[in-house]
């Protein structure tokens, strides 16, 4: 029934819409990371650019070499802002945590 | 950052109320927020929800932002053709197009040519003799939830690829109707996606010019006879046959002629693999050396028989499932019934070209009790499957002969 009401939403808006722009609804994100020391400054850095599950997903138990070697692709590779006590205490939480 | 990210979404989902879909946005929501299906992928933390994103099925869903959505398996099973909603979808950056005007977007050649085009969705459908084939996109990383010792990046299991039929027009002729100066060496490709942060690298990759010019890699604006599936990079996506998927540029609005190869993090850093034959090294080894990544190796799957399914005993038994390879052709298939000890060929479904899937069938008799179905295929020049896996430090590649166990009762 949904998917019916999609499909044809969908044609609606593909056949009314010929000189306007197309737009696409993602699924609300509801991943979050877990809680533990260090949970909010590894919100505020990595949940800026991509959602929780990237590192829910994860296999578990890898260690700190693992996430410190993360953290430094983010900062390095992706030239993510995160000063150096920082990443330390994301890399904290993030090996203590999955 | 976390503030302009709200602000693209919330101007989405305005966008989308005022185009009359507020309905359709609402029931997605509550839709997504109910599902409570799971995929269970067969490696430690492999739980993933099933969730069904607009013009998708339920499909394993690896991340959200950006989406990443992995191919149920047994929809490997339904046909040799990958359907457009069960087609897997992989982004690496988060400011994905969310609105797109298919009247105003325009293709831009650029670069080391005699003049820059800009081409709309209609020139690029009348203006040039169109191309069409079918061909198999996989991800670099497909598999990497089985590596042994497990590394970073996207848990996969085995669904991240497809096979499809895509239609579009040849970039050697794109590149010819600009005048491609001598002195080109590479040709780069961008979509419409951007990092969150200028500062990241946006996602631009290259191809050698030869390769750019050898008249198969193709400007795709059709896939299995529609528009490209939105997450799946419409209007436009580069098709690169026989190549993994990292140079499968979606969205595709900017292709640049380089008069020298490009220097970025996607190039340089990213998607590179050992430089040996084998594209492997010592498990928990880093490569002295690495390339680019290329073209796929040689895989095969069982796809009729789950692993842990219990069968007919003292029956005949049709196994059936999928093989493919880089572009050369797969030539056999074999399968074990005895843990590979013995080996009896498959026969070879329809030939949908080179870089298609290519259905296998074969018939064993079980006696009661547990068996391991392997299944190796090798292609036109002799490469085939190794019986032990790979490894590499990107996760990149697997392509082990693989088994599935099973009790005939």
């Amino acid at each position: 029934m949904i998917r019916m009401l999609i499909v044809a939403l969908l044609a609606c808006a593909a056949g009314a819409a010929r000189a306007e722009a197309l737009t696409y609804a993602l699924p609300e994100e509801t991943a979050v990371l877990k809680p533990g020391a260090g949970v909010d400054v590894a919100t505020s850095y990595c949940l800026a650019c991509h959602s929780a599950d990237y590192i829910l997903t994860q296999p578990p138990k890898k260690g700190k070499a693992f996430w410190e070697a993360e953290v430094q692709k983010m900062i390095k590779a992706y030239h993510a802002p995160i000063e150096p006590a920082d990443a330390a205490a994301i890399a904290e939480y993030l090996a203590s945590t999955y | 950052m976390g503030t302009l990210l709200m602000m693209n979404r919330r101007e989405s989902l305005n966008a989308i109320a005022a185009a009359g879909l507020g309905a359709f946005a609402a029931g997605k929501l509550s839709v997504a927020a109910k599902a409570a299906d799971m995929a269970s992928l067969p490696f430690g933390n492999g739980g993933r929800p099933l969730v069904a994103y607009p013009g998708k099925r339920p499909l394993i869903r690896q991340t959200t932002r950006p989406p990443q959505l992995e191919t149920p398996f047994n929809v490997f099973n339904e046909g040799i053709i990958t359907p457009n909603d069960a087609f897997f979808v992989r982004y690496h950056l988060a400011d994905i197009p969310l609105k797109i005007d298919p009247d105003g977007f325009r293709l831009t050649v650029e670069g080391k040519v005699d003049g820059t085009l800009s081409l709309s969705l209609a020139e690029l459908k009348t203006g040039f003799e169109p191309l069409e084939y079918v061909a198999v996109n996989q991800c670099a990383g497909n598999s990497r939830g089985f590596f042994d010792p497990r590394v970073a990046g996207g848990q996969l299991g085995n669904g991240a690829m497809g096979n499809a039929r895509w239609k579009g027009v040849p970039l050697k002729a794109l590149l010819a109707r600009a005048g491609l100066q001598r002195g080109a060496v590479q040709v780069s490709f961008q979509g419409l996606d951007r990092p969150v942060l200028p500062e990241t690298p946006a996602f631009v990759k290259a191809l050698d010019t030869d390769h750019a010019n050898d008249g198969e890699v193709m400007v795709a604006y059709a896939m299995n006879g529609d528009d490209l599936p939105w997450l799946n990079g419409f209007p436009l996506r580069l098709v690169v046959p026989g190549y993994y998927g990292t140079y499968w540029v979606k969205s595709l609005a900017r292709i640049t002629a380089l008069d020298a190869p490009l220097d970025n993090f996607w190039m340089k850093q990213a998607y590179r693999i050992p430089n040996d034959a084998c594209a492997c090294t010592e498990p928990g080894k880093a490569p002295a050396a690495t390339v680019p990544i290329g073209r796929f190796n040689v895989r095969s799957f069982l796809t009729s028989i789950a692993d842990g399914a219990t069968v007919a005993a003292n029956r005949d038994l049709v196994l059936r499932g999928i093989a493919f390879d880089g572009g050369e052709g797969v030539s056999d298939v074999a399968v074990s019934a005895d843990g590979g000890a013995t080996w009896i060929a498959a026969s070879l479904g329809e030939d949908l070209g080179k870089y298609s899937f290519r259905e296998w069938k074969a018939h064993v008799t079980l006696s009661p009790g547990g068996h391991r179905l392997m299944v190796r295929a090798t292609n036109r020049i002799g490469q085939s499957q190794p019986l032990a896996p790979l490894w590499n430090p990107g996760g990149y590649m697997r392509n082990v002969v693989e088994a599935v166990t099973v009790t005939a009762a």
